[in-house]
Protein backbone atom coordinates (compact mmCIF):
# COMPACT_ATOMS: atom_id res chain seq x y z
CA UNK A 1 0.00 0.00 0.00
CA UNK A 2 0.91 3.61 -0.77
CA UNK A 3 1.77 5.68 1.96
CA UNK A 4 -1.00 8.81 2.63
CA UNK A 5 0.48 11.87 1.12
CA UNK A 6 -0.06 14.92 3.54
CA UNK A 7 -2.22 16.34 0.77
CA UNK A 8 -4.60 13.47 1.04
CA UNK A 9 -4.63 13.75 4.21
CA UNK A 10 -6.05 17.47 4.08
CA UNK A 11 -8.19 16.08 1.40
CA UNK A 12 -9.88 13.38 3.43
CA UNK A 13 -10.57 16.07 5.86
CA UNK A 14 -12.19 17.85 3.23
CA UNK A 15 -14.06 15.19 1.67
CA UNK A 16 -15.32 14.02 5.73
CA UNK A 17 -13.72 10.93 5.25
CA UNK A 18 -10.98 10.86 7.56
CA UNK A 19 -11.32 9.59 10.98
CA UNK A 20 -11.39 12.54 13.14
CA UNK A 21 -13.76 14.52 10.60
CA UNK A 22 -16.37 11.75 10.70
CA UNK A 23 -16.45 12.19 14.68
CA UNK A 24 -16.68 16.10 14.03
CA UNK A 25 -20.17 16.45 15.62
CA UNK A 26 -19.04 14.45 18.52
CA UNK A 27 -15.95 16.04 19.42
CA UNK A 28 -18.00 19.55 18.99
CA UNK A 29 -20.78 18.26 21.67
CA UNK A 30 -17.95 16.88 23.93
CA UNK A 31 -16.27 19.63 23.61
CA UNK A 32 -19.31 22.31 24.17
CA UNK A 33 -20.72 19.97 26.55
CA UNK A 34 -17.64 21.01 29.42
CA UNK A 35 -17.34 24.67 27.51
CA UNK A 36 -19.26 26.66 30.09
CA UNK A 37 -16.56 25.66 32.86
CA UNK A 38 -14.15 26.89 30.70
CA UNK A 39 -15.82 30.52 30.58
CA UNK A 40 -15.98 33.62 33.03
CA UNK A 41 -19.61 33.13 33.08
CA UNK A 42 -22.66 31.06 31.73
CA UNK A 43 -24.29 33.60 29.92
CA UNK A 44 -21.16 34.24 27.68
CA UNK A 45 -20.68 30.56 27.30
CA UNK A 46 -24.68 30.83 25.50
CA UNK A 47 -23.74 33.69 23.59
CA UNK A 48 -20.75 31.69 22.24
CA UNK A 49 -23.21 29.45 21.14
CA UNK A 50 -26.04 30.93 19.74
CA UNK A 51 -23.28 33.13 17.49
CA UNK A 52 -21.48 29.78 16.79
CA UNK A 53 -24.36 28.68 15.07
CA UNK A 54 -24.86 32.14 13.54
CA UNK A 55 -21.47 32.22 12.17
CA UNK A 56 -21.69 28.61 10.85
CA UNK A 57 -24.98 29.18 8.71
CA UNK A 58 -23.26 31.57 7.66
CA UNK A 59 -20.18 29.98 6.93
CA UNK A 60 -21.69 27.21 4.79
CA UNK A 61 -22.77 30.27 2.58
CA UNK A 62 -19.51 31.93 2.39
CA UNK A 63 -16.75 29.60 2.90
CA UNK A 64 -18.38 26.82 1.07
CA UNK A 65 -20.18 28.24 -1.41
CA UNK A 66 -18.14 30.97 -1.65
CA UNK A 67 -20.44 33.75 -1.66
CA UNK A 68 -20.62 37.07 0.78
CA UNK A 69 -23.65 37.88 1.99
CA UNK A 70 -24.19 41.42 4.03
CA UNK A 71 -27.23 40.64 4.67
CA UNK A 72 -27.47 37.69 7.09
CA UNK A 73 -29.11 39.65 10.07
CA UNK A 74 -32.01 39.54 7.98
CA UNK A 75 -32.58 35.86 8.80
CA UNK A 76 -30.99 35.61 12.52
CA UNK A 77 -33.41 38.60 13.18
CA UNK A 78 -36.40 37.01 11.02
CA UNK A 79 -35.82 34.06 12.96
CA UNK A 80 -35.75 35.64 16.06
CA UNK A 81 -38.88 38.04 15.63
CA UNK A 82 -40.82 34.44 14.15
CA UNK A 83 -40.37 32.47 17.77
CA UNK A 84 -40.86 35.55 19.52
CA UNK A 85 -43.81 36.43 18.32
CA UNK A 86 -45.45 32.81 18.25
CA UNK A 87 -44.52 33.09 22.40
CA UNK A 88 -45.01 36.73 23.73
CA UNK A 89 -48.15 37.63 20.98
CA UNK A 90 -49.65 34.06 20.34
CA UNK A 91 -48.45 32.03 24.10
CA UNK A 92 -47.72 29.38 22.13
CA UNK A 93 -45.17 26.71 23.84
CA UNK A 94 -41.03 27.10 22.64
CA UNK A 95 -41.75 23.67 20.46
CA UNK A 96 -43.76 25.67 18.11
CA UNK A 97 -42.48 28.97 18.58
CA UNK A 98 -38.14 27.82 17.47
CA UNK A 99 -39.72 25.56 14.03
CA UNK A 100 -41.59 29.08 13.49
CA UNK A 101 -38.97 31.36 13.70
CA UNK A 102 -36.45 28.78 11.54
CA UNK A 103 -39.45 28.71 8.99
CA UNK A 104 -40.00 32.36 8.64
CA UNK A 105 -36.13 32.43 8.10
CA UNK A 106 -36.14 30.13 6.04
CA UNK A 107 -39.29 31.91 3.80
CA UNK A 108 -37.03 35.34 3.83
CA UNK A 109 -33.88 33.50 2.67
CA UNK A 110 -35.97 31.91 0.00
CA UNK A 111 -37.12 35.64 -1.00
CA UNK A 112 -33.92 37.33 -0.87
CA UNK A 113 -31.85 34.44 -2.35
CA UNK A 114 -34.25 34.47 -5.20
CA UNK A 115 -33.29 37.84 -6.19
CA UNK A 116 -29.68 38.00 -5.08
CA UNK A 117 -28.37 34.64 -6.67
CA UNK A 118 -28.13 35.94 -9.96
CA UNK A 119 -25.43 38.53 -8.68
CA UNK A 120 -22.18 38.09 -7.76
CA UNK A 121 -19.16 39.39 -5.67
CA UNK A 122 -19.69 42.82 -4.24
CA UNK A 123 -22.91 43.13 -6.13
CA UNK A 124 -24.23 40.11 -4.11
CA UNK A 125 -22.94 41.86 -1.27
CA UNK A 126 -24.55 44.86 -1.92
CA UNK A 127 -27.62 43.15 -3.00
CA UNK A 128 -28.37 41.42 0.40
CA UNK A 129 -27.18 44.04 2.29
CA UNK A 130 -30.03 46.42 0.69
CA UNK A 131 -32.88 43.58 1.23
CA UNK A 132 -31.91 42.85 4.63
CA UNK A 133 -32.15 46.40 5.32
CA UNK A 134 -36.14 46.03 3.79
CA UNK A 135 -36.72 43.40 6.45
CA UNK A 136 -35.18 45.57 8.87
CA UNK A 137 -37.81 48.47 7.54
CA UNK A 138 -40.52 45.92 7.62
CA UNK A 139 -39.97 44.75 11.44
CA UNK A 140 -39.27 48.59 12.47
CA UNK A 141 -42.58 49.35 11.01
CA UNK A 142 -44.82 46.29 12.24
CA UNK A 143 -44.44 47.61 15.82
CA UNK A 144 -48.24 46.31 17.11
CA UNK A 145 -46.54 42.59 16.40
CA UNK A 146 -42.72 43.08 16.78
CA UNK A 147 -42.55 46.15 19.47
CA UNK A 148 -40.62 48.17 16.75
CA UNK A 149 -37.78 50.63 17.85
CA UNK A 150 -38.09 48.82 21.40
CA UNK A 151 -37.95 46.04 20.30
CA UNK A 152 -39.96 42.58 21.18
CA UNK A 153 -40.71 41.90 24.88
CA UNK A 154 -42.28 39.26 27.30
CA UNK A 155 -40.57 35.64 25.30
CA UNK A 156 -41.08 33.92 28.36
CA UNK A 157 -39.77 30.22 28.46
CA UNK A 158 -39.09 30.21 32.11
CA UNK A 159 -39.66 26.27 31.94
CA UNK A 160 -39.67 23.42 29.53
CA UNK A 161 -41.55 20.21 30.10
CA UNK A 162 -40.71 17.74 28.59
CA UNK A 163 -42.31 14.07 29.37
CA UNK A 164 -40.77 12.84 32.87
CA UNK A 165 -38.57 16.17 33.36
CA UNK A 166 -39.30 19.89 33.94
CA UNK A 167 -35.94 22.33 32.80
CA UNK A 168 -35.75 25.20 34.60
CA UNK A 169 -34.54 27.77 32.17
CA UNK A 170 -34.04 30.09 34.80
CA UNK A 171 -31.04 28.28 35.94
CA UNK A 172 -28.15 29.28 32.64
CA UNK A 173 -26.32 26.09 32.98
CA UNK A 174 -29.92 24.49 32.16
CA UNK A 175 -30.32 26.87 29.12
CA UNK A 176 -26.81 26.50 27.90
CA UNK A 177 -27.21 22.36 27.67
CA UNK A 178 -31.33 22.91 25.88
CA UNK A 179 -29.92 25.42 23.58
CA UNK A 180 -26.33 22.98 23.43
CA UNK A 181 -28.84 20.77 22.00
CA UNK A 182 -30.67 22.72 19.01
CA UNK A 183 -27.03 23.83 18.57
CA UNK A 184 -25.48 20.11 17.85
CA UNK A 185 -28.68 18.69 16.22
CA UNK A 186 -27.63 21.81 13.57
CA UNK A 187 -23.98 20.83 13.48
CA UNK A 188 -25.09 17.20 12.91
CA UNK A 189 -27.21 18.56 9.88
CA UNK A 190 -24.29 20.91 8.54
CA UNK A 191 -21.45 18.46 8.69
CA UNK A 192 -23.79 15.76 6.94
CA UNK A 193 -24.76 18.24 4.00
CA UNK A 194 -21.07 19.05 4.10
CA UNK A 195 -20.25 15.29 3.67
CA UNK A 196 -22.77 14.85 0.94
CA UNK A 197 -22.40 14.69 -3.09
CA UNK A 198 -24.25 18.37 -2.30
CA UNK A 199 -21.71 19.51 -0.47
CA UNK A 200 -18.85 18.71 -3.19
CA UNK A 201 -21.32 20.55 -5.35
CA UNK A 202 -21.21 23.67 -3.70
CA UNK A 203 -17.40 23.41 -3.32
CA UNK A 204 -16.95 23.20 -7.17
CA UNK A 205 -19.21 26.28 -7.45
CA UNK A 206 -16.89 27.97 -5.29
CA UNK A 207 -13.85 27.00 -7.00
CA UNK A 208 -14.84 27.02 -10.65
CA UNK A 209 -19.04 27.84 -11.34
CA UNK A 210 -18.39 27.34 -15.23
CA UNK A 211 -16.52 24.32 -14.94
CA UNK A 212 -19.68 23.13 -11.82
CA UNK A 213 -22.10 24.05 -14.78
CA UNK A 214 -20.18 22.07 -17.26
CA UNK A 215 -20.22 19.51 -15.44
CA UNK A 216 -23.87 19.40 -15.69
CA UNK A 217 -25.19 20.56 -12.11
CA UNK A 218 -27.92 23.53 -12.14
CA UNK A 219 -25.42 26.12 -10.67
CA UNK A 220 -28.37 28.26 -9.34
CA UNK A 221 -30.61 25.71 -8.09
CA UNK A 222 -27.60 24.65 -6.23
CA UNK A 223 -26.86 28.45 -4.51
CA UNK A 224 -30.11 29.24 -3.84
CA UNK A 225 -30.73 26.06 -2.03
CA UNK A 226 -27.84 26.71 0.03
CA UNK A 227 -28.65 30.09 0.58
CA UNK A 228 -32.23 29.04 1.73
CA UNK A 229 -30.28 26.51 4.63
CA UNK A 230 -27.73 29.02 5.30
CA UNK A 231 -30.60 31.39 5.87
CA UNK A 232 -32.63 28.69 7.83
CA UNK A 233 -29.55 27.64 10.11
CA UNK A 234 -28.96 31.62 11.11
CA UNK A 235 -32.75 31.72 11.99
CA UNK A 236 -32.27 28.91 14.27
CA UNK A 237 -29.78 30.87 16.44
CA UNK A 238 -32.09 33.91 16.15
CA UNK A 239 -34.81 32.15 17.85
CA UNK A 240 -32.74 30.46 20.38
CA UNK A 241 -31.21 34.26 21.06
CA UNK A 242 -34.81 35.09 21.73
CA UNK A 243 -35.96 32.43 24.01
CA UNK A 244 -31.82 33.18 26.31
CA UNK A 245 -32.91 36.90 26.13
CA UNK A 246 -36.62 36.87 26.61
CA UNK A 247 -36.81 39.63 24.31
CA UNK A 248 -36.37 40.37 20.56
CA UNK A 249 -34.20 44.03 20.11
CA UNK A 250 -34.38 45.67 16.88
CA UNK A 251 -30.41 45.45 16.90
CA UNK A 252 -30.77 41.72 16.13
CA UNK A 253 -31.61 42.88 12.21
CA UNK A 254 -29.04 45.97 11.44
CA UNK A 255 -26.43 45.37 9.34
CA UNK A 256 -23.80 45.82 12.10
CA UNK A 257 -25.44 41.90 12.84
CA UNK A 258 -24.80 41.19 9.72
CA UNK A 259 -21.04 42.26 10.08
CA UNK A 260 -20.93 40.06 12.67
CA UNK A 261 -21.17 36.72 10.82
CA UNK A 262 -18.26 37.82 8.35
CA UNK A 263 -16.00 38.98 11.42
CA UNK A 264 -16.40 36.13 12.80
CA UNK A 265 -16.51 33.53 10.39
CA UNK A 266 -12.89 35.39 9.10
CA UNK A 267 -11.65 35.47 12.27
CA UNK A 268 -12.37 31.55 13.01
CA UNK A 269 -11.82 30.37 9.41
CA UNK A 270 -14.55 30.72 6.72
CA UNK A 271 -14.76 27.60 4.81
CA UNK A 272 -13.25 24.92 7.80
CA UNK A 273 -16.40 23.18 10.15
CA UNK A 274 -15.07 24.42 13.38
CA UNK A 275 -13.97 27.71 12.22
CA UNK A 276 -16.75 30.15 12.80
CA UNK A 277 -17.45 28.58 15.86
CA UNK A 278 -13.79 29.22 17.06
CA UNK A 279 -14.05 32.53 15.31
CA UNK A 280 -17.81 33.50 17.32
CA UNK A 281 -15.35 32.33 20.79
CA UNK A 282 -12.82 34.43 20.09
CA UNK A 283 -14.93 37.60 19.15
CA UNK A 284 -17.40 37.16 22.13
CA UNK A 285 -13.95 36.82 24.47
CA UNK A 286 -11.76 39.45 23.25
CA UNK A 287 -15.00 41.80 23.48
CA UNK A 288 -15.66 40.77 26.91
CA UNK A 289 -12.26 40.78 28.13
CA UNK A 290 -11.03 44.31 26.64
CA UNK A 291 -14.68 46.04 27.57
CA UNK A 292 -13.84 44.71 31.59
CA UNK A 293 -10.39 46.12 31.51
CA UNK A 294 -11.29 49.71 29.48
CA UNK A 295 -13.98 51.69 28.45
CA UNK A 296 -12.33 52.07 25.15
CA UNK A 297 -12.19 48.05 24.10
CA UNK A 298 -13.35 48.69 20.88
CA UNK A 299 -10.25 50.51 19.55
CA UNK A 300 -8.43 47.02 21.23
CA UNK A 301 -10.75 44.75 19.85
CA UNK A 302 -10.55 46.35 16.67
CA UNK A 303 -6.46 46.71 16.65
CA UNK A 304 -6.77 42.47 17.74
CA UNK A 305 -9.12 42.16 14.43
CA UNK A 306 -7.08 43.77 12.32
CA UNK A 307 -3.57 41.57 13.55
CA UNK A 308 -5.76 38.55 12.90
CA UNK A 309 -6.96 39.81 9.31
CA UNK A 310 -3.58 40.72 8.47
CA UNK A 311 -1.40 37.94 9.80
CA UNK A 312 -3.60 35.00 9.80
CA UNK A 313 -5.62 35.14 6.43
CA UNK A 314 -7.09 31.44 7.06
CA UNK A 315 -8.38 32.64 10.39
CA UNK A 316 -7.21 30.95 13.94
CA UNK A 317 -9.00 27.54 13.14
CA UNK A 318 -7.58 27.55 9.69
CA UNK A 319 -4.34 27.91 10.63
CA UNK A 320 -4.77 25.67 12.85
CA UNK A 321 -5.06 23.19 10.43
CA UNK A 322 -2.17 24.49 7.84
CA UNK A 323 -0.01 23.75 10.37
CA UNK A 324 -1.73 20.27 11.44
CA UNK A 325 -1.63 19.20 8.08
CA UNK A 326 1.80 20.36 7.29
CA UNK B 1 -18.15 9.14 -46.46
CA UNK B 2 -21.50 9.96 -45.30
CA UNK B 3 -22.41 8.53 -42.25
CA UNK B 4 -25.70 9.43 -39.15
CA UNK B 5 -25.04 12.63 -38.42
CA UNK B 6 -24.82 13.41 -34.83
CA UNK B 7 -24.60 17.26 -34.57
CA UNK B 8 -25.04 19.87 -37.49
CA UNK B 9 -25.77 23.66 -36.87
CA UNK B 10 -27.30 25.54 -39.67
CA UNK B 11 -27.40 29.15 -40.23
CA UNK B 12 -25.73 29.93 -37.23
CA UNK B 13 -24.82 33.27 -36.72
CA UNK B 14 -22.96 34.49 -33.64
CA UNK B 15 -22.80 38.49 -33.09
CA UNK B 16 -21.24 40.72 -30.31
CA UNK B 17 -22.84 43.89 -30.35
CA UNK B 18 -22.56 45.18 -34.18
CA UNK B 19 -19.90 42.44 -34.74
CA UNK B 20 -20.17 39.33 -36.37
CA UNK B 21 -18.24 36.79 -34.37
CA UNK B 22 -19.68 33.82 -36.76
CA UNK B 23 -21.70 34.15 -39.63
CA UNK B 24 -24.30 31.90 -41.38
CA UNK B 25 -22.40 28.44 -40.27
CA UNK B 26 -23.57 25.31 -41.64
CA UNK B 27 -21.82 22.53 -40.77
CA UNK B 28 -22.75 18.95 -39.98
CA UNK B 29 -20.75 16.09 -38.18
CA UNK B 30 -20.84 12.13 -38.61
CA UNK B 31 -21.01 9.48 -35.63
CA UNK B 32 -17.73 8.52 -34.72
CA UNK B 33 -15.70 11.21 -36.59
CA UNK B 34 -12.88 13.15 -35.68
CA UNK B 35 -13.57 16.55 -37.01
CA UNK B 36 -11.41 19.39 -36.53
CA UNK B 37 -11.79 22.90 -36.65
CA UNK B 38 -9.45 25.52 -37.81
CA UNK B 39 -8.54 29.11 -38.66
CA UNK B 40 -6.03 31.63 -37.35
CA UNK B 41 -6.52 33.67 -34.28
CA UNK B 42 -9.56 35.28 -33.73
CA UNK B 43 -11.39 33.43 -36.36
CA UNK B 44 -14.43 32.38 -34.22
CA UNK B 45 -13.33 28.86 -32.91
CA UNK B 46 -13.70 29.62 -29.83
CA UNK B 47 -16.90 31.15 -30.44
CA UNK B 48 -18.32 28.39 -32.69
CA UNK B 49 -17.16 25.87 -30.02
CA UNK B 50 -18.67 27.74 -27.22
CA UNK B 51 -21.85 27.69 -28.92
CA UNK B 52 -21.78 23.83 -29.26
CA UNK B 53 -21.09 23.35 -25.63
CA UNK B 54 -23.82 25.81 -24.58
CA UNK B 55 -21.83 28.26 -23.18
CA UNK B 56 -23.01 30.49 -25.73
CA UNK B 57 -26.33 30.59 -27.93
CA UNK B 58 -26.43 31.64 -31.16
CA UNK B 59 -27.81 35.15 -31.96
CA UNK B 60 -29.46 33.04 -35.67
CA UNK B 61 -29.57 29.38 -36.48
CA UNK B 62 -30.28 26.22 -35.16
CA UNK B 63 -28.06 23.52 -34.00
CA UNK B 64 -29.00 19.97 -33.97
CA UNK B 65 -27.84 17.01 -31.14
CA UNK B 66 -28.92 13.50 -32.38
CA UNK B 67 -32.05 15.36 -34.13
CA UNK B 68 -32.93 17.69 -31.35
CA UNK B 69 -32.52 21.83 -31.08
CA UNK B 70 -30.22 22.60 -28.43
CA UNK B 71 -29.47 25.94 -29.34
CA UNK B 72 -31.61 27.41 -26.33
CA UNK B 73 -31.17 24.73 -23.74
CA UNK B 74 -29.21 26.05 -20.58
CA UNK B 75 -25.24 25.04 -20.27
CA UNK B 76 -25.96 22.45 -17.47
CA UNK B 77 -28.24 20.12 -19.43
CA UNK B 78 -25.49 19.64 -22.50
CA UNK B 79 -23.41 17.11 -20.01
CA UNK B 80 -26.51 15.49 -19.41
CA UNK B 81 -27.28 14.97 -23.38
CA UNK B 82 -24.26 13.88 -24.12
CA UNK B 83 -21.78 16.94 -24.76
CA UNK B 84 -18.82 17.54 -22.66
CA UNK B 85 -15.75 19.74 -23.32
CA UNK B 86 -12.52 20.84 -22.17
CA UNK B 87 -12.70 24.77 -22.81
CA UNK B 88 -9.17 26.56 -24.16
CA UNK B 89 -8.82 27.71 -20.97
CA UNK B 90 -8.11 25.53 -18.03
CA UNK B 91 -10.94 25.11 -15.88
CA UNK B 92 -10.70 22.95 -12.95
CA UNK B 93 -11.23 23.16 -9.44
CA UNK B 94 -8.22 24.09 -7.89
CA UNK B 95 -8.35 23.19 -4.36
CA UNK B 96 -9.94 20.09 -4.41
CA UNK B 97 -7.83 16.72 -5.21
CA UNK B 98 -7.38 15.66 -8.41
CA UNK B 99 -9.23 12.58 -7.40
CA UNK B 100 -12.24 14.60 -6.67
CA UNK B 101 -12.58 16.85 -9.47
CA UNK B 102 -13.45 13.56 -11.92
CA UNK B 103 -15.54 12.67 -8.80
CA UNK B 104 -17.51 15.78 -8.84
CA UNK B 105 -17.95 15.27 -12.37
CA UNK B 106 -18.52 12.05 -12.56
CA UNK B 107 -21.27 12.35 -10.14
CA UNK B 108 -23.57 14.74 -11.82
CA UNK B 109 -25.10 11.87 -13.82
CA UNK B 110 -25.61 9.63 -10.34
CA UNK B 111 -26.15 11.81 -7.70
CA UNK B 112 -27.10 15.49 -7.26
CA UNK B 113 -29.41 16.73 -4.64
CA UNK B 114 -28.33 14.09 -2.05
CA UNK B 115 -27.59 16.44 1.27
CA UNK B 116 -27.24 13.10 3.46
CA UNK B 117 -25.58 10.37 1.93
CA UNK B 118 -21.94 10.73 2.70
CA UNK B 119 -20.54 10.96 -0.50
CA UNK B 120 -17.69 8.31 -0.24
CA UNK B 121 -20.52 5.49 0.18
CA UNK B 122 -20.74 6.09 -3.69
CA UNK B 123 -17.96 3.70 -3.58
CA UNK B 124 -18.34 3.32 -7.96
CA UNK B 125 -17.80 6.91 -8.38
CA UNK B 126 -14.23 7.03 -6.94
CA UNK B 127 -13.20 4.26 -8.64
CA UNK B 128 -14.68 5.32 -12.07
CA UNK B 129 -12.58 8.81 -11.43
CA UNK B 130 -9.81 6.55 -10.70
CA UNK B 131 -10.11 4.70 -13.55
CA UNK B 132 -10.59 8.05 -15.96
CA UNK B 133 -7.33 9.31 -14.53
CA UNK B 134 -5.56 6.02 -15.62
CA UNK B 135 -7.07 7.00 -19.16
CA UNK B 136 -5.53 10.08 -19.61
CA UNK B 137 -2.25 9.33 -18.16
CA UNK B 138 -2.32 11.16 -14.56
CA UNK B 139 -3.58 8.56 -12.30
CA UNK B 140 -0.18 8.63 -9.81
CA UNK B 141 -1.58 11.86 -8.86
CA UNK B 142 -4.84 11.68 -7.78
CA UNK B 143 -3.96 13.28 -4.48
CA UNK B 144 -2.43 16.40 -5.15
CA UNK B 145 -5.13 19.09 -4.78
CA UNK B 146 -5.17 20.13 -8.82
CA UNK B 147 -3.73 23.19 -8.66
CA UNK B 148 -0.61 21.40 -7.84
CA UNK B 149 -0.70 19.72 -10.88
CA UNK B 150 1.57 20.67 -14.11
CA UNK B 151 0.04 22.49 -16.86
CA UNK B 152 -0.45 19.66 -19.29
CA UNK B 153 -1.38 17.77 -16.55
CA UNK B 154 -4.27 20.32 -15.82
CA UNK B 155 -4.85 19.59 -19.17
CA UNK B 156 -5.94 16.10 -19.15
CA UNK B 157 -7.41 15.90 -16.05
CA UNK B 158 -10.00 18.66 -17.56
CA UNK B 159 -10.65 15.96 -20.46
CA UNK B 160 -10.70 13.18 -17.89
CA UNK B 161 -13.53 15.30 -15.89
CA UNK B 162 -15.52 15.75 -19.47
CA UNK B 163 -15.40 11.89 -19.83
CA UNK B 164 -16.78 11.10 -16.77
CA UNK B 165 -20.20 12.24 -17.88
CA UNK B 166 -19.63 9.48 -20.65
CA UNK B 167 -20.10 11.97 -23.64
CA UNK B 168 -20.91 10.97 -27.15
CA UNK B 169 -19.50 13.99 -28.41
CA UNK B 170 -16.15 15.39 -26.83
CA UNK B 171 -15.63 19.02 -27.46
CA UNK B 172 -11.92 19.83 -27.26
CA UNK B 173 -10.73 23.78 -27.41
CA UNK B 174 -6.61 24.37 -28.46
CA UNK B 175 -5.96 20.76 -25.83
CA UNK B 176 -2.23 21.56 -26.78
CA UNK B 177 -2.30 25.57 -25.93
CA UNK B 178 0.84 25.93 -24.27
CA UNK B 179 2.16 22.54 -23.33
CA UNK B 180 5.85 21.68 -24.19
CA UNK B 181 6.52 19.53 -27.73
CA UNK B 182 6.36 16.25 -25.52
CA UNK B 183 3.39 16.94 -23.67
CA UNK B 184 1.61 17.99 -27.09
CA UNK B 185 2.81 14.43 -28.69
CA UNK B 186 1.29 12.58 -25.58
CA UNK B 187 -1.68 14.83 -25.78
CA UNK B 188 -2.23 14.24 -29.23
CA UNK B 189 -1.90 10.42 -29.26
CA UNK B 190 -4.64 11.03 -26.13
CA UNK B 191 -6.92 12.08 -28.43
CA UNK B 192 -6.55 9.56 -31.08
CA UNK B 193 -7.34 7.08 -28.60
CA UNK B 194 -9.70 8.56 -27.79
CA UNK B 195 -11.83 9.31 -31.39
CA UNK B 196 -11.58 5.82 -31.67
CA UNK B 197 -14.80 5.25 -29.12
CA UNK B 198 -16.35 8.73 -29.49
CA UNK B 199 -17.22 11.79 -31.91
CA UNK B 200 -14.79 14.10 -31.55
CA UNK B 201 -14.55 17.55 -32.47
CA UNK B 202 -11.43 19.44 -32.01
CA UNK B 203 -10.89 23.30 -32.55
CA UNK B 204 -7.17 23.80 -33.33
CA UNK B 205 -5.11 26.58 -34.60
CA UNK B 206 -1.82 25.10 -35.59
CA UNK B 207 -2.67 23.19 -38.43
CA UNK B 208 -0.04 20.83 -38.56
CA UNK B 209 -0.92 19.08 -35.23
CA UNK B 210 -4.75 18.05 -36.47
CA UNK B 211 -3.56 16.48 -39.98
CA UNK B 212 -3.09 13.36 -39.00
CA UNK B 213 -5.22 12.69 -36.74
CA UNK B 214 -8.64 14.23 -38.26
CA UNK B 215 -10.74 12.81 -40.71
CA UNK B 216 -12.24 16.36 -41.89
CA UNK B 217 -11.41 19.56 -41.51
CA UNK B 218 -13.32 22.70 -41.12
CA UNK B 219 -11.87 26.25 -41.88
CA UNK B 220 -12.66 29.29 -40.09
CA UNK B 221 -12.11 32.84 -41.29
CA UNK B 222 -13.75 36.05 -39.74
CA UNK B 223 -16.13 34.09 -38.81
CA UNK B 224 -17.03 32.38 -42.09
CA UNK B 225 -16.80 28.86 -43.53
CA UNK B 226 -14.09 29.08 -46.27
CA UNK B 227 -12.92 25.33 -46.80
CA UNK B 228 -14.35 22.02 -45.60
CA UNK B 229 -12.80 18.47 -46.67
CA UNK B 230 -10.57 15.83 -45.40
CA UNK B 231 -6.90 16.33 -45.35
CA UNK B 232 -5.90 16.12 -48.09
CA UNK B 233 -8.03 18.31 -49.62
CA UNK B 234 -7.51 21.17 -47.52
CA UNK B 235 -3.58 20.99 -48.09
CA UNK B 236 -4.78 21.89 -51.77
CA UNK B 237 -7.05 24.18 -51.23
CA UNK B 238 -5.45 27.50 -52.38
CA UNK B 239 -7.81 29.80 -50.30
CA UNK B 240 -6.68 28.31 -46.97
CA UNK B 241 -3.18 28.31 -47.89
CA UNK B 242 -3.76 32.39 -48.79
CA UNK B 243 -5.48 32.98 -45.68
CA UNK B 244 -4.14 30.56 -43.09
CA UNK B 245 -0.68 30.23 -43.82
CA UNK B 246 0.61 33.43 -45.53
CA UNK B 247 1.23 31.13 -48.83
CA UNK B 248 3.90 29.31 -46.79
CA UNK B 249 3.94 25.28 -48.09
CA UNK B 250 2.83 22.59 -44.75
N1 LIG C 1 -17.69 37.98 -25.60
C1 LIG C 1 -17.20 38.64 -26.67
N2 LIG C 1 -17.52 39.93 -26.88
C2 LIG C 1 -17.04 40.60 -27.94
N3 LIG C 1 -16.24 40.07 -28.87
C3 LIG C 1 -15.88 38.78 -28.74
C4 LIG C 1 -16.34 37.99 -27.63
N4 LIG C 1 -15.82 36.74 -27.74
C5 LIG C 1 -15.08 36.76 -28.87
N5 LIG C 1 -15.12 37.96 -29.47
C6 LIG C 1 -14.45 38.33 -30.73
O1 LIG C 1 -14.83 37.38 -31.68
C7 LIG C 1 -13.73 37.06 -32.52
C8 LIG C 1 -13.54 35.56 -32.51
O2 LIG C 1 -13.07 35.16 -31.27
P1 LIG C 1 -12.77 33.65 -30.90
O3 LIG C 1 -12.33 33.59 -29.49
O4 LIG C 1 -13.93 32.83 -31.29
O5 LIG C 1 -11.53 33.34 -31.86
P2 LIG C 1 -10.65 32.03 -31.98
O6 LIG C 1 -10.75 31.58 -33.38
O7 LIG C 1 -10.99 31.05 -30.94
O8 LIG C 1 -9.18 32.59 -31.73
P3 LIG C 1 -7.93 31.92 -30.97
O9 LIG C 1 -7.23 31.06 -31.95
O10 LIG C 1 -7.11 33.10 -30.59
O11 LIG C 1 -8.45 31.16 -29.81
C9 LIG C 1 -12.52 37.81 -32.00
O12 LIG C 1 -12.35 38.95 -32.79
C10 LIG C 1 -12.93 38.21 -30.61
O13 LIG C 1 -12.35 39.43 -30.23
MG1 LIG D 1 -10.05 30.25 -29.29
Amino acid sequence: MRPLSLALTAQRARDGTDALTRRRVLIAALFLGVFPWLMPYKALAINVLIYGLYAVGFNLLYGYLGMLSFGHAAFFGTGAYGCGIVVARWGKPWFLAIPAGVFSAAVVALAIGYLAIRTRGIYFAMVTLALAQCVYYVFFQAESLTGGENGLRGVNVRSISLPGVSLNLLRPTTKYYFILFFVVVALWIVSRILASPFGAVIEAIREREARARACGYNVAAFKLITFVVSGALCGLAGALNAIHLSTVPIESLVYETSGLAVIMSLLGGTGTFFGPFVGAAAFLLIQDLTALWTEHWQLIAGAVYMIFVLFFPRGIWGSVLEWLYR
Amino acid sequence: MSGDVILSTIGVTKRFGRFFALRDVTVAFNRGSLTSIIGPNGAGKSTYFNLLSGALSPTTGKIFFEGRDIAALPQHTFAHLGIAKSSQITSVFPELSTVENVRIAAQARRVRYNFWTPRARYIELIDKAQALLEVVGIAHRGDLPARALAHGEQRALEIAMALASEPRLLLLDEPTAGMSPVETRTMMDLIAGLAAKRTVILVEHKMKLVMGISQRLVVLHHGEIVAEGTPDEIRGNDTVRRIYLGGRKF
